[in-house]
């Protein structure tokens, strides 16, 4: 209720033509206590500069989803926004460069991901990443200890990491063996590891090729004969998300793929009811990747106050202000030298959790070229949404997996069409 | 007396004011009656109305309509190419209307076959059991008022509650799978196998509108004079002779109010089955409503154009359905003042 009236209260500020000169206000929205750690940070900004007032608007996050885009295209919004539609909106985005004290500290830092919130062809410093997500697997370890089954090596394959789940839910009597997300993003990494390109020479989207249809045949198998959970595509049409985390909290499946960001999550909902382990992404014929991604905290072009949203932007881009904003919120960091210093000291006393966050940071920089350029792809979206509700009309028997490939790719085609013909 | 004359006096002062008003513009009133006539009277008063209206519903069904002229994914007009018809030419390109799957874009003609079927199974099924429903609560039983209440109790709460306690009940591990195996039965799978995902999408729909649909026909019910029941039953009728002969030929205004009402309302069907199902498993409970929204709203690359065209289209066949109410209410109106309801 509190977070409806304050979405209220926001979306309503915004409408009426966002902040006061001399205000600065940010369009924030959390998945865990990240909203908390923010608002001390920024009160502690605010100590440091008196006469820099900074509003954190606490919304939903299908506000920045639904709403944000049309407040921008319609030339308004806040001043600073954390979103995670980042290139697709890049038009939006404020330049900091100028109003930056240090440019070169943030192209050095967070020069990695720049490419992903800027608009293709620019050198624009946009914002920085809040942080960095890396899909990835978690085992449920103590259902693989009952079971008597090994736990597969890091490297691998999934088909391995799909025999050992369905031996713990043949032993366990589990509902299913194993889950992944249902998200196109989800699927991507697995797709490239098996060895897909997806883009094409011109950079548009490959129609999808033999590897492609390897990895989506082999899941929607793994569906028919009971090792996927099935409820968790099924239940849904069109690009609808669903997570599968509530199924390995429950200890439903032994094995689980989503990403960095459920740790939180995994470690205050299963606490010390069962040991889980983060296992990084299962390899295909071509490597082993996740998919990094992840929320962009940028100025908006719009504002009025683009000195003030430089210093907001300059104080939370600090080195210690984003190791301290990790620690705290259990979130990868996006930031160079934090991540290069190392160190860091995850504010949790969940071993488990930790160990994750250890594992996903390690796993960071390993991944395969083409899943790092995926987040800065424009065409990543129409890909990820292209995928989904095909392969789930697979799944419940709609459609036979051999003939979804064709609607793939002329679904993507036509959502590919509809975004040139805006440019 | 003295009260009386008190408030009399209270009153003219407070309505002081409205007489000055009315004394005002009666003079141009009376100038406008004298050039145009009853029928300028009558556009006058309804202006205001027709403003609104206007307002709220032509300009937007305007915009709609150029939106679905328009491409690209931008939000506003200015900054989206013009493609003519190539929308509804997407829309509308089928071998085989009745083959979804050779249509160009198949997801809509699989929303508007499972809307068909949705509209004829729901409507058939609330009727009926409004109709029931009606018959009983209209006969001499005990706590009448309470089961009343209780009948129109689901028509009280929000499409979105409506879904989550279904949802609740429906879901692999929920109440209604917990009591199935308690007697010794196997769970179903209710939300994610086709079928019985697509009946609990009618079946929580009938449960959740049936109860106003009931009201409209106790209604009717109760306008049936008794003494043709009496005459009924002093000649010995059989009941479901009197049903057949009586109550279902009186009923018939209301009836075919009720069904043109609920198809209305059917054709729209979104809220508590998109809570409900999501529109699965796969696409067996996406309707035509789920299917504009994804494509206007939820999509990762939005096609505002495309779901405008198919609004408007969803807006002929509900513009058809309404005509048909109308042509019915009036038809209902006409035969009410050509000697009332007789046999």
């Amino acid at each position: 209720m509190r977070k409806l009236l304050a979405t209220t209260a926001a979306m309503s500020a915004l409408a009426l033509g966002g902040a006061q000169a001399g205000d600065v206000r940010i369009l924030w929205y959390s998945d865990g206590i990240e909203g908390e750690v923010m608002q001390d940070l920024l009160n502690r900004f605010m100590e440091e500069n008196p006469d820099i007032n900074v509003i954190l608007d606490n919304v939903a996050y299908q506000v920045i989803m639904e709403q944000l885009p049309i407040q921008l295209a319609a030339g308004e919004g806040p001043d600073i926004a954390r979103v995670t539609n980042i290139k697709e909106q890049a038009e939006h985005w404020l330049d900091l460069t100028p109003h930056l004290e240090d440019p070169e500290y943030w192209r050095d830092n967070f020069g990695a991901q720049l490419d992903w919130m800027r608009p293709d062809g620019t050198d624009i410093i946009p914002g920085f990443m809040t942080q960095l997500t890396l899909t990835g697997g978690f085992a449920n370890a103590t259902l693989f200890e009952q079971a008597g089954v090994e736990m597969p090596a890091l490297d691998a394959h999934w088909s391995e990491w799909v025999e050992a789940a369905r031996q713990v839910q043949e032993s366990q009597q589990l509902e299913a063996a194993f889950s992944i997300d249902r998200s196109g993003h989800r699927i991507t990494g697995p797709i490239i590891s098996y060895g897909a390109e997806l883009k094409s020479e011109d950079g548009r989207p490959a129609p999808l090729d033999e590897a492609a249809q390897a990895f989506i045949t082999d899941l929607v198998g793994w569906t028919d004969d009971g090792a996927h959970m099935r409820d968790v595509w099924v239940s849904a049409a069109g690009t609808t998300y669903r997570a599968g985390a509530d199924e390995f909290i429950n200890a439903n499946i032994a094995y689980y793929y989503s990403g960095s960001w459920q740790i939180a999550n995994l470690a205050g909902k299963i606490g010390d009811t069962f040991d889980w382990i983060a296992t990084g992404s299962p390899c295909g014929d071509a490597g082993c990747t996740g998919l990094p991604g992840g929320a962009a905290l940028v100025g908006i072009r719009y504002t009025q106050n683009a000195e003030e949203v430089g210093k907001v932007m300059d104080f939370l881009g600090r080195e210690d202000i984003v190791r301290e904003f990790s620690e705290r919120t259990l979130f990868l960091p996006a930031h160079r030298g934090v991540v290069e210093a190392g160190g860091l000291d995850f504010q949790t006393d969940d071993e488990n959790a930790k160990a994750a966050l250890e594992s996903f940071v390690a796993a960071s920089s390993s991944l395969m070229e083409q899943a790092n350029a995926m987040p800065g792809w424009r065409y990543a979206n129409a890909v990820y949404g292209g995928m989904v509700s095909r392969i789930s009309q697979a799944m419940a028997g709609e459609m036979a997996v051999e003939d979804i490939f064709e609607r793939i790719d002329s679904d993507i085609a036509e959502q590919v069409a509809a975004a040139d013909s805006s440019n | 007396m003295t009260k009386a004359r008190a408030l009399t006096g209270v009153g003219a002062v407070l309505t002081a004011p409205l007489r000055l008003v009315a004394r005002a513009i009666d003079p141009p009133m009376r100038i406008w009656q004298r050039l145009a006539g009853q029928n300028g009277m009558a556009l006058l008063f309804l202006a205001p109305n027709m403003l609104i209206f206007g307002i709220f519903v032509l300009v937007p069904l305007f915009i709609n309509f150029l939106y679905s002229t328009t491409g690209g994914t931008a939000f506003f007009l200015a900054d989206r190419p013009d493609v003519g018809l190539a929308h509804y030419q997407r829309l509308l390109d089928c071998r085989d209307y009745t083959a979804p799957r050779s249509c160009r874009d198949d997801m809509f003609w699989i929303a508007v076959w499972n809307t068909a079927r949705f509209v004829f199974f729901q409507v058939g099924l609330m009727t009926l059991a409004a109709l029931v429903t009606a018959l009983i609560l209209n006969r001499a039983i005990p706590g009448k008022g309470f089961w009343r209440a209780v009948f129109f109790f689901p028509v009280l709460l929000s499409p979105v509650v409506v879904g989550l306690i279904w949802q609740w009940i429906l879901q692999r591990q929920g109440l209604a799978n917990l009591m199935m195996v308690e007697v010794g039965l196997s769970p179903i799978n209710w939300l994610t196998d086709r079928f019985w995902a697509f009946a609990a999408a009618v079946g929580v729909s009938v449960w959740a509108h049936m109860g106003f649909y009931t009201l409209i026909l106790l209604a009717g019910l109760q306008a049936i004079p008794r003494d043709l029941y009496e005459a009924a039953e002093m000649d010995g009728t059989a009941p479901f002779r009197v049903f057949r002969r009586i109550t279902l030929p009186l009923l018939m205004p209301n009836l075919l109010v009720v069904v043109v009402l609920a198809l209305i309302r059917a054709v729209q069907i979104f809220d508590e089955a998109y809570v409900l199902t999501g529109g699965g498993p796969g696409t067996s409970t996406m309707f035509m409503t789920q299917y504009i929204y994804e494509i206007g709203f939820a999509n990762l690359l939005r096609n505002p154009g495309l779901a405008a065209a198919a609004s408007i289209l969803m807006a002929g066949v509900l513009v058809v359905l309404t005509l048909i109410q109308l042509w019915l209410a009036r038809r209902s109106a006409g035969a009410g003042a050509g000697g009332g309801r007789r046999p």
